[in-house]
């Protein structure tokens, strides 16, 4: 099977964050092709043939979701999600770092498509490096007329606007997105209507993935039969997989979906770095349920890992060894929860409290078996209940945790320190 | 309070959007930039250019974690201590950078020379961890001697904000803006049929 390397075939040309060395790779070429050979639905219909699906966590068809726009109602917006923040995640500032015109690009590809004259590019407060990147591109790209008005002497038109966050994981939920786009504090909102209905100033909007509009300038080039060909049926194209942890080499890699994760882990990864074994993986992002080693023949395939009750989410894949503790891993995602709760809701806001309340409790082996219960019992009183999915997710992590290593959770409990490592934590002010 | 320039900043981030209450963030990254932090008279002038209640700066203010509410030191470090961080080593990092600036998490150096802390919220390193933030840059593959000789570095430059390094890009020109937010229709009329 052939290798595809799309979004990062030319990285690591020098100079590629510049406007000359991207157009000398051809970079702009399917922009032109597609203001002056395809009208917008035909480029939807490109993106929906193609299978794209999103790359920002849930996977929801692309094509399909830029249909959902009602027909005749303008302004409309497009945001762009540079919001990642989800821990083992960093392959959206990777793309940004190593190939921004990639991404601006796709945005006003996306644009066109879509018929909409603002672009609000949301990128977290702590990409203020990247931000600075993204502000500088877009001014060439202005410069060079591939934003603004008529562009590239067409009747089409628009604006790329880069807004940056200020350190809040939930604004990359795309409703929360908006409504800090807007100039509140960023909060979920209910569902229905949804974006694409009632979104950003009230009006029709589509929230997209940096990694899934950074696809878009090689569709619309090679066309959406060419992208489908890439990957399985249901899963098509590359992605971007950041890995983390105890592996020989962490990075970005680009891999065809379908190849086995042993194959990812194995020749991109080195394996586990200081020849130690492999305990456990995530394989999604801090949001998703731990995997096994028995899993690494798995397929990167988003159903394929659905199916053995994890998600690759937003593509971050976290590899622990032997000597890894999972109740301090999860002890410090469920402090991340904790702390990037919004606060809207009373099962995520006291849930994410309690849990991490006991969660350092147990590492410091205080906990009874007991609250082992309790802890499952407050999981079972998030999941499924709270406002919006950052709750849901807080409870996957630990509660897959705790099915693969009960004994280890048990252990925990009343040893005074942990099992695992010896470490003796000092309990959180509050938790004795 | 705010000098010109800032206000000016302010006004371009208002004209940018169709509702000038999106241009929150930005003024406050205005004002933060220019101060270091964000004094209560600062977004009180933020709420008055922006036509808004002080409360309703304040409310979002107070949500974000990256706006200072209290004057930090010359330079911010910022550790990453969640899981993937953790793995490689991220509590040694943070201890070892709490023993060399003599002060715990959360607080400044008596110097004032550098306000640190260690943060449970993954800042995008992953890959480099263990890893830190200095004045907002990417420090990767930190071992104790390099985070020293990042530390003697930093220490010699000038503050985070206002004489530091460019937080903006000079504004578009005016003439290549698209059409007014408020134009009903496509944009582009003719390749739609
Ligand atoms: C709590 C939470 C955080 C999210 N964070 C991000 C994020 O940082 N980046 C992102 O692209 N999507 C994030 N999402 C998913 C977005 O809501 C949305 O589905 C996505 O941006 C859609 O883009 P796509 O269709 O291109 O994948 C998050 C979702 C939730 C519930
Ligand atoms: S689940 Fe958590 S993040 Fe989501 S709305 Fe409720 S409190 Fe906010
Ligand atoms: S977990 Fe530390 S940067 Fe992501």
């Amino acid at each position: 099977m052939a290798e595809y390397k799309l979004l990062t075939k030319d990285i690591g040309v020098e100079g590629l964050q510049t406007l000359p060395v991207y157009e000398r790779r051809g970079g702009y070429q399917a922009l032109r092709t597609a203001l002056r050979d395809r009208t917008p639905d035909e480029i939807i219909e490109q993106v929906k043939i193609s299978g794209l699906r999103g790359r920002g966590g849930a996977g929801f068809p692309t094509g399909t979701k830029w249909s959902f726009l009602p027909r005749d109602v303008f302004p409309r917006y497009l945001c762009i999600n540079a919001d990642e923040s989800e821990p083992g995640c960093f392959k959206d500032r990777y793309l940004i770092d190593e190939n921004p015109h990639q991404l601006i690009e796709g945005i006003v590809i996306a644009a066109y498509a879509l018929q909409v004259q603002h672009a609000f590019l949301y990128i977290r407060g702590e990409y203020h490096d990247q931000r600075l990147l993204l502000e500088r591109c877009v001014e060439e790209a202005r410069a060079a007329g591939y934003i603004g008005e008529r562009i590239l002497g067409s009747d089409f038109g628009c604006d790329v606007i880069v807004h940056g966050g200020a350190g809040a994981y939930i604004c990359g939920e795309e409703t929360a997105l908006i409504d800090s786009l807007e100039g509140f504090r960023g909060q979920p909102r209910l569902k229905p209507p949804f974006p694409a209905v009632k979104g950003l100033y009230g009006k029709p909007t589509v929230v997209n993935n940096v990694e899934t509009l950074s696809n878009l300038p090689h569709i619309v080039s090679r066309g959406g039969e060419w992208f489908k060909a890439i990957g399985t049926e249901r899963s098509t194209g590359t992605r971007v997989w950041c890995c983390s942890g105890h592996i020989e080499r962490p990075g970005c890699y680009e891999m065809e979906l379908g190849r086995p994760i042993r194959e990812l882990f194995e020749e991109h990864c080195g394996g586990m770095w200081k020849g130690r074994s492999l305990k456990a993986f995530q394989p999604g992002g801090g949001s998703m349920q731990v995997l096994l080693p028995e899993h690494l023949d798995l397929p990167l395939d988003m159903d394929a890992v659905m199916k053995a009750g994890s998600s690759l989410g937003a593509g971050a894949m976290m590899f622990m060894d032997e000597t890894t503790c999972l109740v301090n891993v999860s002890m410090r995602l469920v402090d991340f929860y904790h702390h990037e709760s919004c606060g809207k809701c009373a099962p995520c806001r006291e849930g994410t409290y309690f849990e991490s309340q006991l969660m350092h409790r147990l590492e410091a082996g205080v906990a009874t078996l007991d609250e082992l219960d309790t802890l499952k019992d407050i999981c079972a009183n998030m999941d499924g209940k709270c406002f919006c999915p950052l709750g849901d997710t807080a409870t996957w992590f630990v509660m897959s945790a705790y099915r693969h290593f009960r004994a280890e959770f048990e252990a925990h409990c009343g040893a005074g320190a942990c099992p695992v490592t010896g470490a003796h934590r000092p309990l959180l002010a509050g938790t004795a | 309070m705010l000098a010109a320039q800032t206000r000016a900043e302010i006004e371009h981030a208002r004209g940018r959007y169709p509702h000038p209450r999106s241009a929150i963030l930005p003024s406050l990254w205005a004002v933060q930039h220019e101060l270091g932090w964000l004094p209560p008279e600062a977004m009180a002038e933020v709420a008055e250019l922006l036509g808004l209640a002080p409360s309703e700066v304040q409310a979002v203010a107070t949500f974000y974690s990256m706006y200072f509410k209290r004057p930090p030191g010359r330079h911010h470090i910022l550790v990453c201590v969640n899981a993937a961080c953790a793995l490689r080593g991220a509590d040694e990092t943070a201890a070892h950078i709490e023993q060399r600036l003599g002060c715990p998490s959360g607080t400044t150096t008596a110097d004032g020379m550098f306000t640190w802390e260690s943060t449970i919220e993954c800042l995008g390193g992953c890959g480099g961890a263990p890893m830190m933030q200095v004045d907002h840059h990417f420090e990767e593959h930190l071992t104790p001697q390099r985070i020293d000789t990042i530390l003697a570095r930093v220490a010699a430059q000038p503050a985070a904000h206002r004489d530091g390094p460019p937080s903006r890009v000079p504004n578009p020109p005016a003439a290549n803006t698209p059409p007014p937010p408020t134009a009903e229709g496509p944009p582009s009329a003719g390749a739609a049929g």
